[in-house]
């Protein structure tokens, strides 16, 4: 049985250090990566069976892989906590000569990760490879994978989508990140994308709503219910409804954050409403 | 002179099917992806000897390069399998990010490259893709003359650890490299020996450059004619040792000058050696419908347009 509250204290150091960060370099992208937190916390300290250590074929253990790479800061704060690089190393963020890039890579050899991503749309293709390969090794484990919703609007989504039901590969469980923000405003007036409910089930993807995105039981119970449905002949979506910014008052409900830093003041604030829990780095 | 004979005309995608049927049963790790081309890339035979390792995407050229990246986590060596434009244009920013940025062991296998793809026309005859191959950091890239070299490159790129872009074509061609042939990623081939001029061919032109030579020696010219099959890493040290003994040099591809092989030569050779280069090459523009010879006869990349520019790298020495 998890221990929610150990999680939820993981969840506010987690969004320090998003915050930190991008405060520190005066770049990146805060509100998807705190809206994601409890996502990532879930996943990498509860849901995921992992292997000590970081081996880039992931031969018996659970796999993920993040698509939209621009929330760089909440996976590099969780990949550190969960014990694949030291927790300072999230100093060197966006650094020259850090491993920590603007965007996750493998160039520079951080644990962890198994693929660049920040281009976007690309991430389901190579889960879906990864997930093909695992069954050609008779490797009994889950391929999870994160996408943002604005995401979707890259074609190579749906080619993987169509790929997936069509060769029925079930130990996929694709997250789309559903807090309806992008750079440019709400998804809906960028490019409307209608009932992505709808979407995927006509492709032939099983699909499973988790309404509160930001509360750790609820991601819980929706991951594990998501889990109870691989291995049935169909790929797995998950409709994670979350809210950009989450965590910090001023950040929320609003794409204003997607991708700029906090000043002093407003890290300030910030921190003030995330008081630090297992230690800052 | 060395005698060169073409023991059967055969397509060198006929060869990078052989020698995927070959992997398929001596590297258990090498599996095949196809973008609705299986006919045309000659990926039938590893098809059904080896059906649990092939896959078949569909039009979907994007996917499959994202694919075969992912299924290198865990060990497997993805062979991709279309047209040359589908392979590299179309999805180049995959290619990019998913594969060479992200260090992945993707084969990238690209048939119908150039012009001799032939009646389609530009649209499919891709003339830019070896420039942009090799533009990308830690790519090899490679393009074969024949079917043997093409089956003993396909079987080689399997050992090499990293991204690989092997480069073939559509039409039947002279088949005249040895088949028990040792073929080395970024080792030239000196196929002539000559003192007057170099001749460094890649692909289909590394025939008519034999053939070049044969003219040549006719006007009083000893041509040097090397098969460069890998153009990056380029064999730097094959060329500037021929072109301190011949003085100018002759580059000839079925791609664009721009890009190209003859780009390459020309850095590494301003670079150490300056010599004078023409360029057998299409200048800047797209292809268009006809049959593989016209095509290759209007846009100058065939023996006849090698001696030509063989006898001007000569006369600016």
């Amino acid at each position: 049985m998890a221990d929610i509250q150990k999680l939820e204290a993981l969840v506010t150091q987690v969004r320090r250090d998003i915050l930190r960060q991008v405060h520190k370099v005066n770049s990146g992208h805060p509100g998807g990566s705190l809206g994601c937190a409890e996502f990532f916390v879930a996943l990498y300290q509860e849901v995921m069976d992992r292997k000590e250590g970081f081996n880039m074929d992931g031969i018996g253990e659970d796999l993920f892989f993040l698509s939209n790479g621009h929330i760089s800061p909440v996976f590099y704060s969780v990949l550190a906590r969960s014990g694949y690089f030291p927790v300072d190393e999230l100093n060197t963020f966006r650094l020259l000569d850090s491993r920590l890039q603007g965007h996750p890579t493998t160039h520079e050899g951080l644990p962890g990760v198994r693929i660049a991503s920040g281009s976007l749309g690309q991430g389901l293709s190579v889960a879906l490879g990864a997930a093909e390969a695992k069954k050609l090794n008779n490797c009994n484990y889950t391929v999870y994978s994160l996408h943002g919703d604005g995401e979707l609007q890259e074609g190579q989504n749906w080619e993987a989508i169509m790929y997936a039901s069509a060769n029925k590969i079930d130990n996929i469980i694709a997250t789309i990140d559903l807090n309806g923000q992008q750079i440019d405003g709400s998804t809906d007036d960028v490019l409307a994308m209608g009932s992505m409910r709808a979407k995927f089930e006509a492709f032939g993807w099983i699909v499973i709503d988790i309404k509160e995105g930001n509360n750790i039981a609820a991601i819980l119970k929706g991951l594990d219910e998501a889990k109870n449905h691989t291995g049935n002949g169909k790929p797995v979506c998950v409709l994670m409804h979350t809210v950009m910014g989450n965590g910090v008052d001023f950040m929320m409900h609003t794409h204003a954050w997607h991708g700029k830093a906090p000043n002093d003041e407003q890290l300030a604030t910030g921190l003030a409403q995330n008081p630090e829990t297992i230690g800052d780095y | 002179m060395k005698i060169y004979e073409n023991t059967g005309s055969k397509d060198t995608r006929s060869g990078f099917g052989a020698g995927l049927e070959e992997l398929g049963k001596s590297n258990e790790h090498v599996v095949a992806l196809c973008a609705d081309l299986t006919g045309s890339l000659k990926m039938d035979a590893f098809k059904a000897n080896h059906p649990e390792r092939f896959f078949q995407v569909g039009i979907a050229e994007a996917n499959m390069i994202g694919l075969a990246a992912g299924m290198t986590i865990g060990g497997k060596i993805p062979f991709t399998g279309t047209f040359a434009n589908f392979s590299t244009g179309r999805v180049y920013d995959q290619i990019r990010q998913s594969v060479a940025y992200s260090g992945k062991n993707v084969k990238i296998c690209a048939s119908h490259a150039g012009l001799t793809l032939g009646e389609d026309g530009a649209t499919h005859q891709i003339l830019e893709d070896i420039g942009l191959m090799k533009m990308l950091p830690g790519m090899t890239v490679i393009n074969t003359c024949d079917y043997n070299q093409t089956k003993a490159a396909t079987i080689a790129i399997a050992d090499h650890d990293g991204p690989v872009y092997l480069r073939f074509g559509r039409p039947k061609v002279a088949n005249f490299t040895p088949a028990d042939q040792d073929f080395q990623i970024g080792k030239a081939v000196q196929l002539q020996e000559g003192n007057d001029v170099t001749i460094v061919a890649t692909g289909h032109l590394v025939w008519e450059a034999l053939e070049a030579a044969k003219t040549l020696q006719d006007a009083g010219i000893s041509a040097e004619v090397i098969n460069i099959h890998t153009i990056k890493p380029l064999d730097e040290e094959a060329i500037i040792t021929s072109v301190k003994k011949t003085g100018c040099i002759v580059t000839a591809e079925e791609h664009n000058f721009l890009g190209g092989l003859g780009e390459s030569v020309s850095r590494t050779l301003s670079m150490n050696h300056p010599t004078p280069q023409e360029f057998v090459a299409t200048q800047d523009t797209f292809g268009e419908s006809g049959t593989p010879a016209q095509l290759m006869e209007k846009y100058g990349l065939n023996a006849a347009a090698i001696v030509n520019a063989s006898k001007k790298a000569v006369s600016r020495k």
